[in-house]
């Protein structure tokens, strides 16, 4: 078996390298010190100083952090209680809700963007913050729902009834039993709900008016006007943050009852 | 609703559902911002455009008609052709990775798993931007090609539909390995082990024997990276030129830049139509999955 193995294995190794090749180029190249071309003139962090003083890109940070917190918040709120209602409904409506709410993390993004986009614009909605974060709530919620569910359901279910059986009313059982027991289902949820709002591109594209210029939006503005090393720079700033977002979440999600 | 204090002692045989209304605030939210926007996209689609862009309420099929033409029909017909080819890249760079994997040590399986994900939880637009540099006339990939002298001099790989599947597989996959990954887990290594013993030639053993019984893994890892390459816009819009435009790229086009809110509309239900298809195709496989092979 070893032998037959080599070519799989070389084949693996060489999806990693694709996998990884590109990102770690581009941190190496954000602290190249050459301008335009591509070759190595030693290493520097003035790109890094020079996002620093990008007031343009300070204010889209600030739309950004805003965006996932305010969405992150609703999202988890609605989402959270969705798992909890759905889990005395009856097997079929489970089912239906479940499907339906897959819908929503299938279909094209480009679709939910200019559906949505659609929907302001005919009840004469300003697009602008507002809009933007009604929409991250609209895609965050299926993934904290079905986060939480997970969860919920391999709660022990005895661990409840006991708690009813000593005279807990189910306030009780939900905030002494079922809250602690979900507490890492829930970190877990809002840190993904905050790395996909703070990441997402396409609704923010097509929900966004003038003055709600997310990070997203000014790198995409930024690669349009073409490439500058200070794109590489916060490439690379952005890479960082997402992998410990979601590195904090595996953790929370892993760690056992 | 009536209310009974008595299933208090028992919430799990509750009749009533006191609880379920839980569920309301965040289902309304999805009613409202989701499936109403969805269902007024589908209704302009059968309106036509005004002079001025604006919508006129006539019902007409004219903006489905309009996608028969050839100019339409191409880019339905490239987005078709790059969607499938990414997926069957996907699979052949996807299937041995999924492989080495699930034979490897159990300790080691969570963090190389972990690994072939991370990728995919960082920003997509960054993501496609670093093959923007790999792919420039002086990038990375053009000197390392002169470097192996497989070519005399640079290739023009930006901007061209190579650039847009080679962006769409990086993309999309993890997509592809996690599925197979379960499925070759589950595949008994004793059976392979067999097919060898009975001198089955390696094409034998992987056609009759591993990709029968990994077919469940192989039809969901293929329609999960078909779905988001069908209906992608950023790697099209950033390594495709004029050219290799996708069915996301005639969506935004449509409404943003011609302000044919119908047309675009349409085209958006078209591409609804596919994924639809595709999520389908998937749940019945997956329904399925509890056949023979299953069983064992």
């Amino acid at each position: 078996m070893k032998q037959r193995s080599v070519g799989l294995k070389a084949v693996s190794l060489l999806s990693m390298l694709f996998l990884y090749g590109p990102i770690v180029v581009l941190v190496l190249y954000s602290f190249n010190a050459a301008h335009l071309s591509m070759a190595w003139r030693g290493a520097t962090l003035k790109w890094y100083a020079a996002l620093v003083h990008d007031e343009a890109l300070l204010a889209a940070t600030a739309n950004s952090l805003f965006i996932a917190l305010v969405s992150t918040i609703g999202a988890t709120g609605l989402g959270g209680l969705i798992a909890l209602g759905m889990e005395q409904m009856s097997h079929r409506r489970q089912q239906l809700l479940e499907g339906s709410l897959v819908l929503p993390l299938v279909i094209p993004e480009v679709m939910m963007g200019v559906a949505l986009m659609l929907l302001f614009v005919m009840f004469k909605m300003p697009l602008g913050l507002t809009t933007v974060i009604l929409g991250h709530i609209v895609f965050n919620i299926p993934l904290v729902t079905i986060m939480i569910r997970t969860r919920l359901r391999k709660l022990d279910p005895l661990l409840r009834e006991a708690a009813a059986d000593l005279g807990a009313d189910s306030w009780q059982v939900f905030r002494y039993v079922s809250l602690p027991l979900l507490r890492p289902a829930i970190w877990g949820a809002v840190l993904v709900a905050f790395t996909v709002s703070l990441d997402d591109f396409l609704v923010t594209f097509f929900t966004a008016g003038p003055g709600a210029t997310t990070l997203p939006l000014k790198v995409y503005s930024m690669i349009k006007s073409g490439v500058t090393p200070e794109i590489n720079a916060l490439s690379a700033l952005l890479l960082v943050v997402s992998m410990m977002c979601v590195a904090g979440s595996l953790y929370l999600q892993r760690r056992e009852v | 609703m009536p209310s009974d204090d008595v299933s208090r002692s028992s919430p799990s045989v509750r009749a009533s559902c006191r609880s379920c209304w839980l569920a309301a605030p965040g289902l309304l939210w999805m009613a409202l911002f989701f499936l109403v926007p969805l269902l007024l996209v589908f209704a302009i689609s059968f309106a036509s455009r005004g002079t001025y862009g604006g919508i006129v309420w006539e019902f007409t099929w004219a903006n489905y008609l309009d996608l028969l033409h050839p100019l339409y029909g191409k880019i339905l017909g490239q987005s078709l052709w790059y969607a499938t080819l990414t997926t069957a890249i996907c699979f052949v760079l996807g299937f041995p990775l999924a492989y080495v994997i699930a034979r490897s040590p159990a300790r080691w399986q969570p963090v190389l798993l972990l690994l072939v994900m991370l990728p995919f939880w960082t920003n997509f637009l960054v993501r496609t931007y670093a093959w923007m540099i790999m792919l420039r006339h002086d990038g990375l990939a053009n000197n390392l090609l002169l470097a192996l002298g497989l070519i005399a001099e640079p290739l023009e790989l930006l901007y061209t539909p190579t650039a847009v599947v080679i962006g769409l597989v990086y993309g999309y996959l993890p997509f592809m390995v996690l599925p197979l990954y379960v499925a070759v887990e589950r595949l008994d290594p004793v059976l392979v082990e067999a097919a060898w013993d009975l001198y089955a030639s390696r094409w034998a053993v992987f056609t009759r024997v591993v990709v029968p019984l990994t077919m469940p893994g192989i039809v969901g890892g293929c329609i999960l990276v078909f779905i988001p390459s069908i209906g992608s816009f950023i790697t099209p819009d950033l390594l495709g030129g004029a050219r290799s435009m996708m069915i996301g790229n005639l969506i935004q086009h449509e409404y943003l830049v011609v302000r044919d809110w119908p047309l675009g509309s349409a085209v958006s239900f078209v591409l609804m139509a596919i994924v639809m298809a595709a999520v389908f195709v998937y749940y019945r496989q997956a329904s399925s999955a509890d056949g023979p092979l299953e069983g064992r």
